[in-house]
């Protein structure tokens, strides 16, 4: 089932043989790793490749650079499928935002090819596929999304293989220490932005406020990736959520694919927790909830990760999943415009659902690594240069973008950036959108608000406690 | 009484993952077949039923009748046309052939039906539950399958003992070659117990889904413990399975009372690991391998 995509976007210029083959970047990296003179050669040389290619390419005014390869590894298959639902989508909206190609920092106009591979949602496979993609398939750019199990094995070859990676959607603790960097050992090729642990803690903790409650949560970790990573005494969540006033019960590291959870609900019941969170895979959420009731656990609020981030999964947890809550780090209301073609996080949106009949869904957000690796890309004085990935340059690094990327503007701190999250409910579907029947509403914005993301998303909804 | 309400949960369970292992035990107490695409199978099952209910618009109960008849016709034609071929001298043929063919279902039913969580709604019955006390409380959903596990095996169990087709189960499953010296088609029967494995599998699969969700991956996270189940209660030995499946289910959730957590499917996994070092043919193994 491996998903392979190798359409190009068409520039006029693609044909040329000097545009695109004559010199493959890797062989440039060879070169370019020597001496600093021997740098400065090689970009002259592509210079003249590129101005080649353009008197044969004919036509074009501004001259067409050679083929820009960039990668995406995305788990189109596999458990984690859910999250790379709609990747394929997000391909052809790319393409077709540049499908002219992209006018870099050199003047030239270059066409941008995007090579898809299937990660099967396999650590191993993930890493296999961008070894690939780099030695293969040759790639400038690397991108990729969808969890710490997909981000960190891609992230790790492309900084192993010197290849640029831009990527979100995995909490920055998991791919920051979880690959091994410290603050005086940043990555040099990786980029990432996505919202953090002290994120979601702040999220949950200002929900939950807004409903009187003992301020005692039963923490639900399990023994994976992310569950280790919220579960953290230094780096997780547990001094997060002291400071924040609220006591919790560990339901310790349970394994994904646990089947029973008494042992946990009598500890949460019997300790008197009025509030449920933690970080599921889907069945074993709803394992855990269905059982909750069984044994007569019912807390007023349950906000849980991952579990709950997708439509369909409420949907296959019927009618008791009104009133769950998760985070959301992306949705319609967000009020961003692509830097490429101008839409609104709702047109998006739309565009998605015209596309398949579904309702919208969070991992649409992926579409921003595209837009930061354009935005590099327009940026680069010499695309075949080493010193040209997007933080190889000082001011070249994608700091503070001025502009809107469609998730939120990426905070710039240290080696990482962080993404606005605000907070929602699942509410019973009314009236304003009878046709899913269940609707995300967003029940506490406030962290999205306040410094320094400085952003204002509407709120649609308030929380409720459960009712049961 | 935690310890009395966690035994319970832990027996209650085991019922599930007998349900998942008596049509294994069932195949290669018959014919020597390691079916790796049974959890897959279970999995397919639970999408052919829901199905049912989204596209011909059928209750839950209707559904799932239909999908175990769909099922025991699969069986029989996946044996005669393809499983029958694979038996013979070599015993590592029908393991491959069935891991492929177990990626082949779940690939087809992602492209089916996409990656999406998908449940089958039970309605209150799934979150409703008989109240001793105060600390012991009863789910009626898992006490319901654990029930219907317990009357499936008894049914098997009379049908091999009691009926001419089952005692021929037994007669091709002691001796193949005199079986059929008799007079007895074995590519037959062997078609006629992977339709019986299928339609309970069927059933198993449809559990696990009102349970809790399922995606077209799931099944190979239920066979490991239904392979567990059956080795514990013996190879072949079909009540075993139920002692399996109710042992395993115990080790897990008292490991996870006992030691946190953590430790509750290592628990299940240590449990099977020392019982298969005790007792290589588990407790009630019936039949004897070459």
């Amino acid at each position: 089932m491996a998903s392979k995509d190798n359409g190009s976007t068409g520039s006029p210029g693609d044909g040329s043989p000097l545009t695109g083959k004559a010199i493959t970047r890797r062989d440039f990296m060879k070169v370019a790793g020597t001496t600093g003179a021997v740098v400065a050669g090689a970009g002259g040389l592509s210079s003249f490749l590129a101005a080649c290619g353009k008197s044969s390419g004919g036509g074009s005014s501004s001259g067409s650079g050679r083929t820009i390869k960039v990668g995406f590894v995305t788990p189109l298959t596999g458990p984690l499928a859910a999250f790379g639902e709609s990747d394929q989508f997000l391909v052809s909206q790319w393409k077709a935002a540049v499908k002219g190609g992209v006018k870099c920092g050199d003047g030239q106009t270059h066409p941008v090819e995007i090579i898809v591979k299937d990660s099967q949602s396999d650590s191993n496979r993930a890493a296999t596929v961008a070894g690939d993609l780099v030695t293969n398939d040759g790639i400038d750019i690397m991108m990729v999304a969808s969890t710490p199990d997909t981000v960190n094995p891609v992230a790790d070859q492309a900084e192993a293989l010197g290849v640029p990676c831009v990527s979100n959607d995995c909490p920055w603790q998991p791919y920051y220490f979880g690959r091994g960097a410290t603050p005086t050992k940043p990555f040099k090729w990786t980029y990432h932005a996505f919202w953090g642990l002290e994120d979601v803690t702040a999220v949950f903790t200002g929900m939950w406020n807004q409903i009187p409650t003992n301020k005692l949560v039963g923490e639900m970790w399990p023994n994976d990736a992310d569950g280790l990573g919220w579960a953290n005494a230094k780096t997780g969540q547990p001094p997060l959520l002291t400071a924040a006033g609220y006591k919790f019960i560990d339901g310790g590291r349970f394994q994904d694919g646990t089947q029973d959870y008494t042992s946990q609900i009598t500890k949460f019941k019997s300790g008197g927790a009025q509030i449920l969170s933690g970080v599921f895979i889907p069945p074993d959420f709803v394992n855990f909830w269905k059982q909750s009731y069984q044994q007569g656990f019912k807390p007023k609020v349950a906000s849980v990760g991952k579990a709950l981030l997708f439509p369909a999964e409420l949907e296959s947890i019927g009618p008791i999943g009104y009133g769950l809550t998760t985070e959301v780090w992306w949705s319609p209301w967000h009020p961003f415009k692509s830097s490429l073609s101008g839409q609104t996080t709702q047109d998006l949106c739309n565009a998605w659902t015209a596309s398949n009949g579904k309702e919208w869904t969070q991992p649409l957000l992926h579409y921003a690594v595209f837009e930061v690796v354009v935005d590099a890309l327009k940026r680069a004085t010499n695309v075949d240069s080493k010193e040209n990935h997007p933080g190889g340059h000082q001011e070249d690094r994608p700091r503070r973008p001025s502009r809107d990327t469609s998730p939120g503007r990426p905070e710039r701190r240290s080696i990482r950036s962080r993404t606005s999250a605000a907070r929602s409910s699942w509410a019973a579907c009314g009236s304003r959108a009878p046709t899913y029947p269940f609707d995300l509403k967003l029940v506490d914005t406030s962290h999205a608000a306040a410094a320094p993301f400085n952003v204002t998303i509407p709120q649609n909804g308030k929380l409720v406690a459960i009712k049961y | 009484m935690n310890w009395v309400n966690v035994a319970v949960q832990g027996i209650l369970l085991g019922g599930l993952y007998a349900l998942f292992a008596v049509g294994l035990a069932l195949v290669f107490g018959v014919m020597r077949l390691v079916n790796l695409a049974h959890g897959d199978l279970g999995i397919l099952a639970a999408f052919v039923t829901l199905g049912l209910i989204t596209h011909a618009h059928l209750g839950l109960t209707w559904a799932a009748l239909l999908t175990i008849v769909v099922m025991f016709c699969a069986g029989y034609v996946l044996q005669r046309g393809l499983l029958n071929f694979t038996l013979g001298t070599d015993d590592t043929r029908p393991i491959v052939v069935t891991f492929g063919l177990a990626i082949i279902i779940q690939n087809t039913l992602l492209l089916a039906f996409s990656a999406d969580e998908q449940g089958l709604e039970g309605g209150r019955i799934t979150t409703a539950s008989i109240h001793l006390g105060h600390q012991l409380a009863i789910g009626w959903y898992p006490l319901l399958v654990f029930i219907v596990a317990v009357a499936i095996i008894a049914g098997l169990q009379l049908f091999l003992n009691r009926t001419k087709m089952g005692r021929a189960f037994r007669a091709t499953s002691d001796d193949r070659e005199a079986a059929e010296l008799m007079g007895m088609n074995n590519r037959h029967i062997y078609s006629l117990a992977m339709a019986v494995s299928l339609a309970i599998v069927a059933v198993a699969g449809i559990a696990l889904a009102i349970r809790t969700t399922f995606d077209p991956t799931s099944g190979s996270f239920n066979l490991i413990f239904a392979f567990e189940a059956v080795i514990i209660g013996g190879i072949g030995s079909i009540w075993g399975t139920l002692v399996g499946g109710v042992i395993l289910g115990l080790a897990q959730t008292l490991g996870a009372q006992a030691f946190g957590s953590g430790w509750a499917i290592l628990c299940g996994d240590v449990v099977f690991l020392v019982i298969l070092a005790l007792r290589p043919r588990g407790f009630f193994a019936r039949t004897v391998t070459a």
